[in-house]
C-alpha cells in the first residue's frame, strides 16, 4: 500500500495550526512571567539564613523537579477541584507551567546569584546603601545579565512543554494537530508541518534571545 | 438493612494493586528500554557529530535540531500515528519506545559531543606524540575523561526519560498513568490517587537523583 | 579634642579561632597610618571592623567620638540597626583590593551611586562632584567607560574616587595595588600620595614597604592579632625594636 504525500489537507488548515501556535507562545510567555517572579523569590529563599524559608523552598524545587509535568497538569486540572480550587483549562494549564518553571528558574536564579561577586555587595555596603538598595541596583542587574542564556533556554523548553496542554483539551498547537490528524488522515504531512512549526518558532526564539543578549551585554 | 459503606482509599488502592505494579513494571521497562536503545543510538549520533566527514556531520546535526526542537510529546504522537496506524504497524507501546529513544539519542548525542569536544587538543597531541593511534588515543584517553564529564548529565537524562514515559498514556499504553487514571475513573478519588503517584514517580526520580549523585562522588579525580 | 579614630581593645573571633586579640589604635585628622604584617596577622580583619563589614566581640571603635555597629542598651551590648550602620559607613571610605567596581555601571554611574542613593543628591550636584574626583584621580576622560573597558589602574583609581566622592571623615585602604600588574601600581600609590598631601585621614593596609616609608606619618606592625610595634617609619624600619619586626622588614623586600 504507497502513501503519496498531500500536504493540501494540511495547508486548508494551516490557519488553524497558526492559531495554536500563537496559543501556545501566549501560555509560554504567561507562565515564564509568573514563574520568574516564583523563581526570584524562592532563589533568594534558598539563600536566607533562616531554615524556615530555605527548607519549604528547597522541598518545592525537588518535588517540582521530580515528578513528570504531565502528573502535575493533570493533579491541577483534575484533583485540585477536590480541595475546592476549581480552574478553567487554561488558568489551570498556565498555573502549572508557572510553577513548574519557578522550580527551574530559582535553580538559575541561584546559580545567578552565587556568580554576582560578594565584593561587590561590599562595595555598596561600604558607600552606604542598604541591603535592599544593593539588591535592586548591584545584584540583580549583574545576575540577570549572568543568567540570560540560561534564562532564554528554559524559556524555550517551556514552549515546547505547553504542547502537554493538549492532554487537557487546550487548544494549543500540538491539540491542533492531532485534530486535523484525525481529520484528515494525512498522518505524515501533519506532522511535519506540526515538527517544523515548533522547531521553526524555537529557532526564531533562539536569535531573539541572543540579540536580546547582545544588547544587554556590558561593553568590554 | 444497613447501607453499604463507601470503600476507603487504601481499600481501594488494595484492590487496584495488580492494575498498578503492571503499570509500574510498565514505567519501569518503557524508561529501560528507551534509555538504552537512546543511549546506544545517541553515542553513534555524538560521535558521527564530532568525528564524522562533512555531509555526516550535517546530517547528525540537523538530525539533532530538529529533534531537539520538537516536543517529546509531538514525537510521540507522530510516531504512534505514523508507525502504528499506518506505516509498520508497530504496537502503541513500541511506537512510545521508538519515540522516546530516538529523543534520548539527541540529548545523549549532543552531551556525547560536548563532553568529546571540550576535552584540550593538547591531550590528543600527546598522545600522538607517544606513537598512540586514533583508536588507542579514543580508547585510552578520550573516553575514560569524557565518561567523568557526561555521568551526571547522563544521569540526568534518564530521569528525564522516566518523566516522559508518562506521555504514553496519551497514546494508551498502560504505564502508571494510565492505570492511575483508569481508577480514578472507577473511584473518583482523583486527589489521593493522583498524588499516589506523584509520589512514586517523584521516588523513582529522587532514587535516581541520588544515584546520580553518588556515581559523581566515586568518579570524580580529587583534586 | 576628640580622636578622629579611636579603637580600645578590639576582640575579634571567628568560630574558635582569634583573629583580633585586643587592639587599640589612635588617629587626628590627617594622620595617614599605614599598617603593615604576614598574611593572618589580622590588619585587613581590624580594616573591616571599622565599617562594619565584619563584626567584633568586643572592644570600642569610635569615629568623631560616635560609637561604631554596636550601642549599650540596657547594659547588655547590642548591634546597632541596620540603617543606623549604614548610615556609619558613611564616615568611611574603604577601596578593596579586588577593586569591586560596579561593572554594569559606566565609571561615572559608579561614583554617583552613592551621591544620588545615599546622600540623596540630586544629579547635576552629584555629576559635578563625581567628575571633580574624577579627574583629580586622572580618568576623567574614561568617565563613560565601563570597569572592562578599563585597565587595573584606571579601575582602582575610579573606585578611590567612588569612595572620596562621598566625602568620608577617614579613608580606608585594603592592600588596594595587590592585584595589580606591577607596571600599574605606582599610577595608584601616587594618587594616593596626592590625596595624602592634600590632608585626608587614611588607614592604610599594605605590602609595598617603600610607599609605607615614605607616605606616612605612622605605622602599625601587626602580629598574630596583636599590635606588635608602632611609630615614626623613619625609625620603626631603620632600627626595629622587636625581633618579629626585624624578621619581617628582612624578608620583605625592603630596600
Amino acid at each position: 500500500m504507497g502513501y503519496t504525500l498531500n500536504f493540501s489537507a494540511v495547508w486548508r488548515s494551516f490557519d488553524r495550526l497558526l492559531a495554536g501556535l500563537g496559543l501556545s507562545l501566549m501560555l509560554a510567555v504567561v507562565a515564564i512571567l509568573i514563574g520568574c517572579a516564583i523563581g526570584l523569590f524562592v532563589a533568594f529563599a534558598l539563600r536566607s539564613r533562616s531554615s524556615w524559608l530555605r527548607s519549604p523552598a528547597a522541598l518545592y524545587v525537588t518535588v517540582i523537579r521530580n515528578t513528570p509535568i504531565l502528573v502535575l497538569v493533570l493533579f491541577t486540572y483534575f484533583a485540585l477541584p477536590q480541595l475546592g480550587v476549581r480552574l478553567g483549562k487554561i488558568e489551570s494549564f498556565v498555573a502549572t507551567l508557572a510553577a513548574y518553571s519557578g522550580a527551574y528558574l530559582a535553580e538559575v536564579f541561584r546559580a545567578g546569584l552565587i556568580s554576582v561577586p560578594p565584593g561587590l555587595r561590599e562595595a555598596g555596603l561600604a558607600i552606604g546603601l542598604t541591603e535592599m538598595q544593593i539588591r535592586t541596583s548591584i545584584t540583580l542587574p549583574v545576575m540577570l545579565r549572568n543568567v540570560l542564556p540560561a534564562l532564554s533556554s528554559t524559556f524555550i523548553s517551556l514552549f515546547k512543554d505547553t504542547s502537554l496542554a493538549a492532554a487537557i483539551a487546550v487548544p494549543e498547537l500540538t491539540f491542533e494537530a492531532r485534530k486535523i490528524n484525525v481529520e484528515t488522515f494525512r498522518v505524515v504531512e501533519t506532522w511535519i508541518v506540526a515538527s517544523c512549526l515548533y522547531v521553526a518558532t524555537c529557532t526564531v526564539l533562539a536569535v531573539l534571545m541572543r540579540e536580546v543578549e547582545r544588547r544587554l551585554r556590558i561593553p568590554r | 438493612m444497613s447501607a453499604v459503606e463507601p470503600l476507603s482509599f487504601l481499600d481501594h488502592l488494595w484492590l487496584a494493586r495488580m492494575p498498578l505494579l503492571r503499570g509500574l513494571g510498565f514505567t519501569v521497562t518503557i524508561s529501560f528500554l528507551a534509555i538504552v536503545a537512546g543511549s546506544l543510538l545517541g553515542i553513534v549520533v555524538g560521535l558521527a557529530l564530532t568525528y564524522g566527514a562533512w555531509p555526516l556531520r550535517w546530517l547528525a546535526r540537523l538530525y539533532t535540531d530538529f529533534i531537539r526542537g520538537t516536543p517529546v510529546l509531538v514525537l510521540v504522537l507522530a510516531s504512534f500515528y505514523v508507525l502504528s496506524t499506518v506505516g509498520l504497524q508497530l504496537s502503541p507501546f513500541q511506537a512510545g519506545v521508538f519515540a522516546l529513544a530516538v529523543f534520548c539519542s539527541s540529548h545523549v548525542g549532543e552531551i556525547l559531543r560536548g563532553a568529546l569536544q571540550s576535552i584540550p587538543v593538547s591531550q590528543t597531541e600527546a598522545a600522538k606524540a607517544i606513537g598512540l593511534t586514533f583508536p588507542q588515543t579514543f580508547a585510552y584517553v578520550l573516553v575514560p575523561q569524557a565518561i567523568r564529564q557526561i555521568l551526571p548529565t547522563w544521569v540526568n537524562t534518564a530521569a528525564e526519560m522516566v518523566k516522559a514515559s508518562t506521555l504514553l498514556s496519551v497514546i494508551g499504553v498502560g504505564e502508571l498513568l494510565l492505570s492511575t487514571q483508569e481508577i480514578i475513573s472507577r473511584t473518583f478519588m482523583s486527589l489521593p490517587f493522583y498524588f499516589l503517584a506523584g509520589a512514586l514517580y517523584f521516588a523513582i526520580n529522587f532514587g535516581i537523583e541520588r544515584f546520580g549523585k553518588y556515581i559523581e562522588h566515586r568518579t570524580t579525580i580529587s583534586a | 579634642m576628640t580622636k578622629l579614630l579611636e579603637i580600645r581593645g578590639l576582640c575579634k573571633r571567628y568560630g574558635a579561632t582569634e583573629v583580633l586579640k585586643g587592639v587599640d589604635c589612635d588617629m587626628d585628622k590627617g594622620d595617614v597610618v599605614c599598617v603593615i604584617g604576614s598574611s593572618g596577622s589580622g590588619k585587613t580583619t581590624m580594616l573591616r571592623c571599622i565599617n562594619m563589614l565584619e563584626d567584633f566581640q568586643d572592644g570600642t571603635i569610635r569615629i568623631d567620638g560616635k560609637e561604631i555597629g554596636y550601642e549599650a542598651a540596657g547594659g547588655v551590648r547590642r548591634r546597632k540597626r541596620e540603617r543606623e550602620i549604614a548610615r556609619q559607613r558613611m564616615l568611611t571610605g574603604m577601596v578593596f583590593q579586588q577593586f569591586n567596581l560596579f561593572p554594569h555601571m559606566t565609571a561615572l554611574d559608579n561614583v554617583t551611586l552613592g551621591l544620588i542613593k545615599v546622600k540623596k543628591m540630586p544629579r547635576d550636584e552629584a555629576l559635578a562632584i563625581a567628575e571633580r574626583w574624577l579627574e583629580r584621580v586622572g580618568v576623567l576622560e574614561r568617565k563613560g567607560h565601563y570597569p572592562g573597558q578599563l585597565s587595573g589602574g584606571q579601575q582602582q583609581r575610579v573606585a578611590i574616587a567612588r569612595a572620596i566622592a562621598m566625602n568620608p571623615r577617614l579613608m580606608l585602604f585594603d592592600e588596594v595595588t595587590s592585584a595589580l600588574d606591577p607596571e600599574l601600581v605606582n599610577e595608584v600609590l601616587q594618587v594616593i600620595k596626592d590625596l595624602a598631601s592634600d590632608g585626608m585621614t587614611m588607614l592604610i593596609v599594605t605590602h609595598e614597604m617603600r610607599f609605607a616609608y615614605e607616605v606616612s606619618t605612622r605605622v602599625i606592625f601587626m602580629n598574630q592579632g596583636r599590635i606588635g610595634e608602632e611609630g615614626d617609619p623613619r625609625e620603626m624600619f631603620v632600627t626595629p625594636r622587636t625581633e618579629r619586626l626585624a624578621e619581617f622588614l628582612k624578608s620583605s623586600t625592603f630596600a
